[in-house]
């Protein structure tokens, strides 16, 4: 009886209860400090634009570009909108945003048109030598462009789209679609087969299960896809050059025209106002999307 | 009734197969049809305009005798192999910091990976002007009164190719972070408790057992980076356009846009696309055979 | 009156691979049949063959009297009830039920009566504008049953359809699906591989291995009469007893061990004398007794007494050979118990062990 209470509350002396944690442990502040710091890397380039573009010249010359600039001034973002030149033409960096808009738009929604349907094609309706194409499409995916501009500029030539819109469209369409199909096909082939058996007894058909039954399942994917081809393509520089003409530049084009030229002194202020104005569209689409961005990236990833 | 049955079996899925166009065109005619073109129309003289006047290896031996294309080959391995490592490296290393229960990880991952949505363009052109020897980290340092401090990568060009660094490893860190965290999430959390359970410390089940398990990742994540390095285009031509002194930051792409469509020598230039071709097979195809091969008879 | 089904020299390869074997198979009107198989068996393939969610390689498929070999699946005249229920998830229950009548452009009044038959029959009324995520597993098995009886359609097709339900709401669905056959009079094939589902919802059964049909009869003659030892050893639980042996005396006895059974009141074929057979005895159909029987009797000894409820299993020993036999409880034995085994020679099998099949 004595020897058990004795036991006891030699037990309730030692450790009791719920283990206690440091906050500031070692481990913590190397962990954190760490973090921290590689931080401060990434978001110097991010800090240095926005204060440059706000400084007047005679500060960013005199001044410091790390510093905050003693005079806000917007004068270099209207510049690099409306006036910045590039060669003889100044009429600012607004023309390359809305002929980027005009590329855009068309080549991101046919290119997800047409991947959707490949990758529904190929996990539900394939046919002989669906595989064999899918994998041509891939490996054509790690391949160097290079090695396909300049037959691609012949079919162009010869469809006598060559340096159009159009042109350039379906170039973003052919060279979104590895990345893109792999994508579709991936996300539908998750969706239970049985689900496609039950729509064919049903009576529906091609067109008739992608639209009223892979559709509205697979929102989510095309959000992704949206995300990753809206970026994607806005950051074209390679392709704008080869297949369009300088009235029809995207604004990477037009942009690095601009900074880059040789003539005139250097605005540096209202080429970081460029600058940070050709990385808004995709900057915005990549804080509003959050997750969704980090799934598409991922996506070229994953194995098919 | 056999050639109802043909008829029948032809019309089978018509809607499918008149869908399926777009992919088949693609990968027939532009991904295999037009990579084929290149390489047989690489052994011609074609200038102006592709002729089908065979020379043999004529554009090769131009090609490597050419000492603009001989330095971008080496500006291409230094680079490739510095990149490939560092962010493989540096990826890896912030996976692990995030992985371990941090606090605010979405912000942490949101300031790392926000560079990659960004263009090359941009991103060259920012670092190109904080690099800048007058107004950028030497102007400021010197403004802090030691002046004789030099950092000035872009216009040396010794130095060049690890200011290109320094903007590539910007950009592409984070997504390879993105991509080994996900490997990592990816493993099976009773490891870690048998781990635990074993008293072995953190930094040896990562070396000893999370690393080999990851192999998978590593690997794809290596062809990922190495496919994307060997395009190299933008970032070169929006931080230094191949200089200073003319070709000290040259790369292959670069040579082959110059000769296909300005130098109008289009021999040239398919013979350099071609041989960039063979150097992603040369990645390429171990790599498929691993991932790949294997899969058939497992 | 003629078949509702019938499968003539049907033939399926995938590349190189044969998975279904030059099959035949009539299923008559308002017949209830049951493939029953193991996994990988190819039942579930011939009933997608049946459905028309597979091009088979040779042979034809007929339906109600017509050539249905290559019509599309709607066009059969079939309704279809799959394992994960393959629900439309985004549709409501009434959507999920009129979307084939819809495809079909049945009329907007037809689809309601329709609708409203179904959703009577199967006790769903009030779950008609629910989502498939609102319901629990028994409803939705209910609505994806709704979906093929709205079709009105003479043949139904179920695919496993009770294997994702637990083992309570399995019993009372496999019961209403009784009930329902009973009620419609619907011509139904129903791929399983639980016995218990086929044994009693089957009017025959199909017993599948390696995509040839091993045998096709009622349920209680492949019960007491498998074709052969597949048949034998795939139905039952626990498994048929099979003693390993060979006739002797013209084929009137089995020896089996040291111990001679006769074989008088065998039900099948001229047994003659074989050196290897094997005799197939049910677990019900031995007789364990402490004292020596009258006839020829096998000495065993008791390993494991199972206690199952309603009645025990006893696993005994007998000539190196382990038995499994059915007793009521009164009759459990200790471990240990040297016992001695009758065996109830009318309801046996006897089969020749080379070819397998029943003599």
């Amino acid at each position: 009886m004595a020897d058990a209470s004795m036991t006891r509350s030699a037990a309730m002396a030692g450790p009791r209860g719920a283990k206690p944690r440091k906050t500031l442990s070692p481990r913590n502040i190397m962990l954190y400090g760490t973090l921290i710091v590689v931080c401060l890397y990434y978001l110097l380039p991010l800090w240095v634009m926005v204060m440059t573009s706000l400084k007047g010249m005679p500060e960013v010359r005199l001044g410091n570009i790390f510093s905050p600039p003693v005079e806000f001034t917007f004068q270099p973002w209207v510049k690099a909108w409306k006036e910045a030149c590039t060669g003889l033409n100044c009429d600012g960096l607004s023309r390359g945003f809305w002929n980027s808009v005009i590329i855009t738009v068309p080549s991101v929604v046919l290119s997800i048109a047409i991947a959707s349907v490949n990758g529904y094609a190929l996990i539900n309706w394939r046919f002989k030598g669906s595989d064999i194409f899918f994998t041509i499409l891939i490996f054509g995916s790690f391949i160097p462009y290079q090695i396909m501009l300049y037959p691609i500029v012949i079919l162009l030539r010869e469809a006598g789209i060559y340096g159009t819109l159009w042109g350039l469209v379906i170039v973003h369409t052919i060279f979104g679609m590895p990345i893109l199909t792999l994508l579709f096909r991936n996300y539908f082939s998750a969706i239970p087969e049985e689900l496609f058996k039950a729509a064919r007894v049903d009576g529906a058909g091609f067109w008739g299960i992608y639209f009223r039954i892979m559709l509205p399942m697979s929102l989510p994917i095309f959000v992704v896809a949206l995300i990753l081809q809206v970026t994607g393509i806005w950051n074209d520089f390679l392709f704008g050059v080869v297949f369009t003409k300088p009235d029809l530049y995207p604004m990477t084009v037009q942009l690095n025209n601009i900074v880059n030229s040789v003539q005139g002194v250097k605005e540096y202020n209202v080429n970081m106002a460029a600058t940070l104005l050709t990385g808004l569209v995709p900057l915005v689409v990549y804080f509003v999307s959050g997750k969704l961005f980090v799934r598409g990236i991922a996506a070229g990833a994953v194995k098919g | 009734m056999a050639e109802a049955r043909g008829r029948a079996r032809w019309t089978r899925n018509i809607s499918a197969k008149i869908a399926a166009i777009p992919m088949i065109a693609t990968a027939l005619v532009v991904f295999l049809g037009g990579t084929i073109w290149t390489v047989v129309y690489s052994f011609t003289n074609s200038k102006l305009l592709p002729k089908a006047n065979f020379v043999g290896f004529d554009q090769y031996e131009r090609l490597w005798a050419t000492s603009r294309w001989t330095i971008s080959i080496q500006n291409l391995m230094f680079y490739g192999v510095m990149s490939l490592v560092f962010t493989v490296v540096m990826g890896f290393i912030l996976a692990v910091l995030m992985d371990q229960k941090i606090r605010h990880e979405d912000t942490f991952r949101t300031i790392m990976l926000y560079p990659f949505a960004l263009s090359f363009i941009v991103t060259g052109l920012v670092w190109q002007w904080i690099l800048n020897p007058q107004f950028g980290i030497q102007g400021v340092v010197r403004d802090w009164g030691w002046e004789s401090f030099t950092f000035d990568p872009l216009n040396n060009p010794q130095t060049v190719l690890y200011g290109l660094l320094i903007a590539g490893l910007w950009q592409g860190t984070g997504f390879v972070m993105c991509l080994m965290l996900a490997g990592l999430r990816g493993i099976d959390e009773d490891i870690w408790k048998a781990a635990r359970v074993d008293g072995i410390p953190t930094w040896k089940t990562y070396v000893v057992v999370i690393i080999p398990m990851m192999r998978a990742v590593f690997i794809t994540t290596l062809v990922i980076v190495a496919s994307g390095i060997i395009r190299l285009y933008d970032l070169v031509v929006a931080m230094t356009s191949g200089g200073p002194g003319g070709n000290a930051s040259q790369v292959p792409a670069m040579y082959v846009y110059d000769y296909m469509f300005q130098a109008q020598n289009l021999g040239q230039g398919f013979a350099a696309s071609t041989m960039m071709l063979l150097s992603v097979l040369i990645v390429l195809i171990p790599w498929a055979y691993l991932e790949f091969g294997g899969k058939k008879h497992g | 009156m003629g078949n509702s089904i019938e499968v003539k020299d049907l033939t399926l390869n995938f590349g190189s691979i044969s998975v279904l074997k030059n099959m035949n198979l009539d299923v008559a009107e308002g017949e209830f049949v049951v493939l029953l198989g193991p996994s990988g068996c190819g039942k579930s393939t011939l009933l997608n063959c049946l459905a028309g969610l597979l091009d088979i390689t040779d042979g034809q498929i007929w339906i109600k009297g017509k050539n249905v070999t290559w019509a599309e699946p709607s066009e059969r005249g079939i309704g279809m009830v799959f394992q994960s229920y393959a629900l439309y998830p985004q549709m409501t229950v009434r959507g999920n039920l009129s979307f084939g009548l819809k495809n079909a452009k049945v009329p907007q009044a037809e689809i309601d009566k329709r609708i409203a038959r179904a959703a009577e029959i199967l006790q769903i009324q009030p779950l008609l504008d629910r989502k498939p995520a609102a319901l629990s597993g028994g409803q939705r098995q209910r609505v994806a049953i709704g979906r093929a009886l709205v079709r009105d359609v003479d043949v139904f097709l179920f695919d496993e359809p009770l294997s994702n339900l637990d083992a309570k709401l399995r019993s009372e669905l496999r019961v209403e699906i009784k009930r329902l056959h009973n009620q419609l009079g619907n011509t139904m094939v129903y791929v399983t591989h639980d016995q218990i589902e086929a044994l009693t919802l089957a009017d025959r059964i199909a017993v599948m291995k390696g995509g040839v049909i091993q045998q096709l009869a009622e349920p209680l003659e492949i019960y007491n009469r498998p074709s052969n030892l597949f048949v034998a050893g795939f139905i039952g639980s626990p498994s048929m007893n099979f003693l390993k042996g060979r006739t002797v005396e013209g084929g009137r006895a089995f020896q089996f061990g040291a111990t001679k059974i006769d074989l008088a009141g065998y039900d099948g074929g001229a047994v003659l004398e074989r050196d290897q057979a094997i005799l197939g005895v049910r677990p019900e159909h031995i007789t364990v007794s402490t004292s020596p029987l009258s006839g020829p009797s096998i000495p065993a000894e008791v390993e494991i007494d199972e206690h199952l409820g309603a009645d025990s299993l006893l696993w005994l020993k007998a000539e190196g050979a382990n038995l499994s036999v059915r007793v009521p409880v009164e009759g459990r034995l200790p471990p240990g118990t040297k016992v001695h085994l009758g065996l109830d020679i009318p309801k046996a099998s006897l089969f020749d062990a080379k070819t397998e099949q029943r003599i």
